[in-house]
């Protein structure tokens, strides 16, 4: 013992204080802070969605149009890479030296342990060679993928495609959408999005601080399966969606057919079309690029985009009004001189035919527009003529109950209004009061601002084959495995036309194609109700186009053909439709009298002078900066020729302009 | 005879011993947990560190025993040729050791296995200080045999200094405790700790606020003590000392510390976060030890650990894996086992006749201490990163046998505590 033997004490105490010190300090950390549990938490936790598949879309008898088709991945985890023949793997996945160097170098600084992708999306076959020789290359790994893949490739405009998702997606979607998901674009998957799409699946797992999996968190308690996507079942048949698309080649137009009954779009032809597969996989970036780069347009979805004076098309809803409101009758009659004398305005008939006297059928049958003149004429004036405005505003609420001048609600997006002018409209244009039944006569045979789209001149024909309803058109007959239909689409809508004026204008219809200007189209053994038509247009040769519903007993098909800037209905509308209602009653096409055969209407080139297009295409699709910097003179001529010059001259410019695009209709 | 060996038998204090295989258990388990490899789930699988572990505790129970039976004669006699090997392999290391981490620390003695020369230091230096000290006349107050001891002290030091082993080399001024209780002047400890928090604060302050902060005390005190010519001359002086030293540590914080250790300094300070980069093995330790909560994820679940979230989790860091799979409740077992070993040495200490037993019992009392408290200190963020092993527990044959030595040792001369050595 010595005299600092009290000093164990105080080195006791020091001790003691000092774990003291630890221990609250453990205390705080273990106990009263909870935020080191969460990150523990976030440290070990993987989240990994689970990709559901995406639903299948059928046409209506179940043949598929689009469907999931596995794609390959190659991934590479860098560090584990063996020196390995890289020529040789090149050759493989058909990429070049710096093309490998760039995604190695990619890869590498994403992650040198962590797999990433290589090569994105190689397809089945490519893959088959690669599959067998994966083994030699250590590192590198495929992982199955599905997109998607039309196998006839139809229908381009009716289904749309996906693409990653947008910002604004993300935002829009509350945290649904992360980016790199896909997401339907345009078309049926778009406005189906949230029945296709089905429902992600999240995997929770462990990690180590490399990242390396090490099984399942919590013992997969908090794990969702992935719910696949519902199977849409169309309303569209492919057979004739197939041979519109074939008839509408080479031309720029539409084709719509309904069936009356249901309210169901049977046929839906946007032409220009392209494949749809295009828009998948690893060259859809270019491939979208190049069809942006077509002046006619291949992602403008014309059946409901595309606004047309209806033309003669619509002299049938033109002589129901009347006939409705008390006008004429059947038997109301019109001397036709070959024009119609509206104040001091001419309407001529078609290449100032004379039609002599001619009653209501005889006048549809003819497509007399004297005929349809003196009618609306009559109506607009049947209160007086102070009463016009009025008595017009009645005429347009009669004209709208058909669909037309609003959006039939579609359940697809981009879907125009079309027009049917108001009296506001001919108040600012004239002055108020300042116009008469002769200043609008145009409207009595379709033309002026009167504008459809195919799918309300189809919806139309629907009308008359029902006799004063429709179903509100759809393209998507059922959803999901036990075949569920909007109820909207069970209900009639009627457009306030008595059934029995109907019997009347349908016989006009018959005889446009028995024997009328439609008889070239006659089917043989089908009586087809039809109406030519021949919108002229500002822009250059009339519209084709041809409105018809067939059988005239209990109509199965009504149907709308558009043929852009080719002249008469009766040459290019009538007959593709007449070929697409018999395939689709008959399954088969016979002879014809007239001797048309449906090779002859697919080879044809009816492509309209792109000088026509390329002003409303640079508008729309360049943007400013390009579009300036094309401004050469050159550039200028062909937009300049549009209004004087011959069309010989403008195909000249338009040619040497535009080499990229189509040649024009002269090659035919 | 027979008498003699119950005597010896019920001299061994079984309550010291208890202890250490507690904590050698502990240990071993918690490396299992740590370390955990799937290919080998058995707890003594040669293949792994905790199979080794197990054998390194099987080596060490038996050397243990080995030096319970030499003669405690043999043990003091010797102190001199201990000390003096160790220097030896202390420089010798320098020349041919083995570089791991940064410090040349190991030499290679075949079959896999490496010698830390540094652990063994800590014994030879407490045995060869506690010899000195117990001498006839002297006393640590005189400057002569102060020098003295600090020598004894400082040589391996130097050495383990130049590995660059500076966790090792701290370790060291625990012995200011031996010295304390051997007579020093408590005004060591107290300018020791005032000397530490000058350090802080002038890192964390301008030095210039610091010194007038410094300047504003001393002449308060001087103004209190103005007739106290005394208290007047060492205020001055130890104020000048104060000045000269916010300086240096300036000096030393910017030119002398590397980089790395300038960064554990920052970011124990609270200067740096950087909890991707050199911050990240503070930061995923705390969060290991955090998450164990009041009970601990349980054995061999924990997953900061186990999925190597947290650096050396079986040797510096391996009371991450205690705070994590035991929570609270495991973190305060351990610890009080620590602090009950060292009270009971303090207590074991006290008992001995021999001032040679005292010293040398204070000498392993202080080193596993600081050990103790530098280790958990640092996994918790109470003290900068400086790598030393936790006694007993972490992982290591060098450090696990050197700590059993330096115990049984002091076990072997409390046995001996009725003798005369």
């Amino acid at each position: 013992m010595n005299s600092f033997f009290e000093r164990r004490y105080v080195i006791a105490g020091i001790f003691i204080a000092i774990v003291v010190i630890l221990l609250a300090r453990l205390f705080y950390i273990q106990i009263v802070d909870p935020k080191y549990a969460i990150y523990a938490g976030k440290n070990v936790l993987r989240q990994t969605i689970v990709y559901p598949a995406r639903g299948p879309i059928l046409d209506r008898n179940g043949k598929i149009l689009v469907q999931n088709e596995p794609f390959y991945d190659i991934m590479i985890a860098p560090r584990e890479v063996k020196p390995f023949d890289t020529v040789e793997f090149c050759k493989l996945l058909g990429i070049d030296r710096d093309g490998f160097n760039k995604r190695w170098i990619k890869a590498w600084k994403y992650s040198p342990v962590l797999k990433s992708v290589f090569e994105k999306q190689l397809t089945a076959q490519t893959y088959a060679s690669v599959s067998e020789r994966l083994s030699e290359f250590p590192g590198f790994s495929a992982i199955t993928r599905y997109l998607r893949n039309y196998p006839d490739s139809v229908a381009a405009q009716f289904l749309g495609y996906i693409g990653e998702v947008q910002d604004n997606d993300i935002k829009r979607s509350n945290g649904y959408y992360h980016p790199g998901d896909f997401i339907g674009v345009t078309g049926v998957e778009k406005s189906y999005e949230n029945v296709l799409r089905g429902q992600r699946g999240v995997n929770n797992q462990m990690v180590d601080s490399r990242g390396t999996l090490k099984g399942k968190f919590a013992n997969g308690l908090y794990d969702t399966a992935a719910v696949p996507g519902l199977r849409l079942t169309s309303s569209l048949d492919i057979n004739i969606q197939k041979l519109g698309e074939r008839l509408m080649q080479n031309k720029v137009g539409s084709i719509v057919a309904i069936e009356p009954s249901t309210g169901e779009i049977l046929c839906y032809v946007s032409s220009p079309t392209y494949n749809p597969n295009l828009m998948v996989g690893r060259e859809r970036g270019n491939n979208a690029a190049k069809m942006y780069a077509d002046v006619y347009n291949p992602f403008f979805i014309r059946p409901v985009q595309a606004k047309y004076p209806p033309g003669s098309s619509f002299k049938p809803l033109s002589a129901l009004i009347a006939l409705q409101e008390g006008i004429i009758t059947p038997q109301t009659t019109y001397y036709c001189p070959g024009y119609y004398q509206a104040g001091n305005r001419k309407i001529k008939c078609n290449n100032g035919e004379a039609h002599g006297l001619v009653n209501m059928s005889s006048a549809v049958a003819e497509s007399c527009n004297g005929y349809f003149s003196m009618v609306f004429q009559k109506i607009i004036d049947h209160n007086g003529i102070k009463q016009t405005e009025a008595t017009y505003t009645d005429w347009r609420n009669n004209v709208k109950k058909f669909g037309l001048g609003n959006r039939l609600d579609l359940d697809v997006p981009g879907e125009s209004r079309g027009n049917v002018p108001t009296p506001l409209y001919y108040d600012n244009t004239y002055r108020k009061g300042g116009w008469r039944a002769s200043t609008i006569i145009s409207l009595a045979i379709g033309q002026g601002e009167l504008l459809a789209t195919p799918l309300q001149m189809a919806n139309l024909e629907c009308t008359i084959a029902n006799h004063g309803y429709y179903y509100k058109p759809h393209l998507v007959k059922a959803i999901g495995a036990q075949n569920v239909i909007k109820k909207e689409y069970t209900l009639r809508n009627y457009v306030g036309i008595d059934s029995g004026y109907f019997e009347p204008v349908i016989n006009g219809m018959q005889a446009v194609v028995e024997h009328g200007t439609g008889n070239h189209s006659k089917i043989p053994g089908i009586i087809m109700c039809g109406k030519t038509g021949t919108a002229q247009n500002p822009g250059g040769e009339a519209h084709s186009v041809f409105v018809a519903f067939a059988p005239r007993e209990n109509p199965k098909i009504a149907i709308a053909v558009v043929v852009e800037n080719s002249g008469e209905g009766a040459h290019w509308a009538a007959p593709i439709a007449s070929f697409i209602v018999e395939k689709y009653l008959r399954g088969s096409i016979s002879p014809r009298e007239s001797g048309i055969t449906v090779e002859q209407f697919a080879n044809a080139n009816r492509l309209p002078d792109s000088a026509l297009y390329y002003s409303r295409f640079r508008k729309k699709v360049l943007p400013k900066d390009t579009a300036k910097k094309l401004k050469t003179d050159s550039l200028k001529k062909p937009v300049k020729g549009l209004k004087g010059a011959s069309r010989q001259n403008k195909k000249d410019s338009s040619t040497r302009l535009l080499a990229v695009l189509p040649k024009g209709k002269d090659d035919k | 005879m027979i008498n003699n060996q119950r005597s010896f038998f019920f001299n061994v204090d079984w309550v010291t011993v208890f202890i250490f295989l507690a904590l050698c258990t502990i240990g071993w388990f918690n490396i299992h947990a740590a370390v955990f490899d799937e290919r080998y789930p058995s707890i003594i699988d040669a293949h792994t560190n905790y199979g080794k572990q197990f054998t390194f505790i099987v080596v060490s129970v038996i050397v243990g025993g080995v030096i319970l039976l030499l003669e405690s004669r043999f043990i003091t006699a010797l102190a001199p040729a201990f000390y003096i090997i160790t220097l030896l392999l202390l420089a010798i290391v320098l020349v041919v050791g083995r570089n791991v981490g940064g410090n040349q620390a190991w030499i290679n003695i075949g079959g896999g296995f490496r010698l830390q020369p540094s652990e063994f230091a800590k014994f030879s230096t407490c045995l060869l200080l506690a010899r000195y000290l117990s001498g006839p006349n002297i006393r640590v107050t005189e400057p002569k045999a102060f020098a003295i001891a600090a020598a004894i002290i400082g040589l391996p030091m130097f050495l383990i200094m130049m590995q660059p082993d500076m966790g090792s080399t701290l370790v060291f001024l625990s012995m200011v405790f031996v010295l304390y209780r051997e007579g020093l002047s408590p005004y060591f400890l107290i300018i020791g700790a005032l000397f530490i928090a000058l350090f802080v604060t002038s890192i964390l302050f301008p030095p210039l606020s610091v010194i007038g902060i410094i300047i504003a005390i001393t002449m308060a005190i001087i103004g209190l003590f103005r007739r106290n010519k005394r208290v007047v001359y060492t205020m001055l002086t130890g104020l000048a000392i104060c000045i000269v030293f916010v300086f240096s540590v300036k000096f030393i914080y910017n030119n002398v510390l590397k980089p790395h250790q300038k960064v554990r300094i920052d970011i124990i300070l609270g200067i740096k976060s950087d909890l991707r980069g050199k911050g990240y093995n503070l930061n995923q330790s705390k969060i290991a030890i955090g998450s164990g909560k009041m009970w601990g994820k349980g054995y061999l679940k924990g997953t900061q650990t186990k999925y190597s979230f947290v650096p050396e989790q079986s040797t510096d860091f391996i009371f991450c894996t205690v705070g994590e799979e035991w929570g609270f409740a495991g973190s305060l077992t351990v610890l009080g086992l620590y602090l009950f070993l060292v009270l009971r040495l303090i207590f074991i200490a006290e008992r001995q006749r021999s001032p040679f037993s005292r010293i040398y019992a204070y000498g392993v009392a202080s080193v596993i201490f600081f050990h103790v408290m530098i280790n958990i200190g640092m996994t918790i963020g109470l003290v900068p990163v400086i790598g030393i092993p936790l006694p007993f527990i972490s992982y290591g044959g060098s450090s696990l046998l050197s700590f059993t030595i330096l115990l049984f040792v002091l076990l072997k001369l409390d046995s001996n505590r009725m003798g005369i050595v």
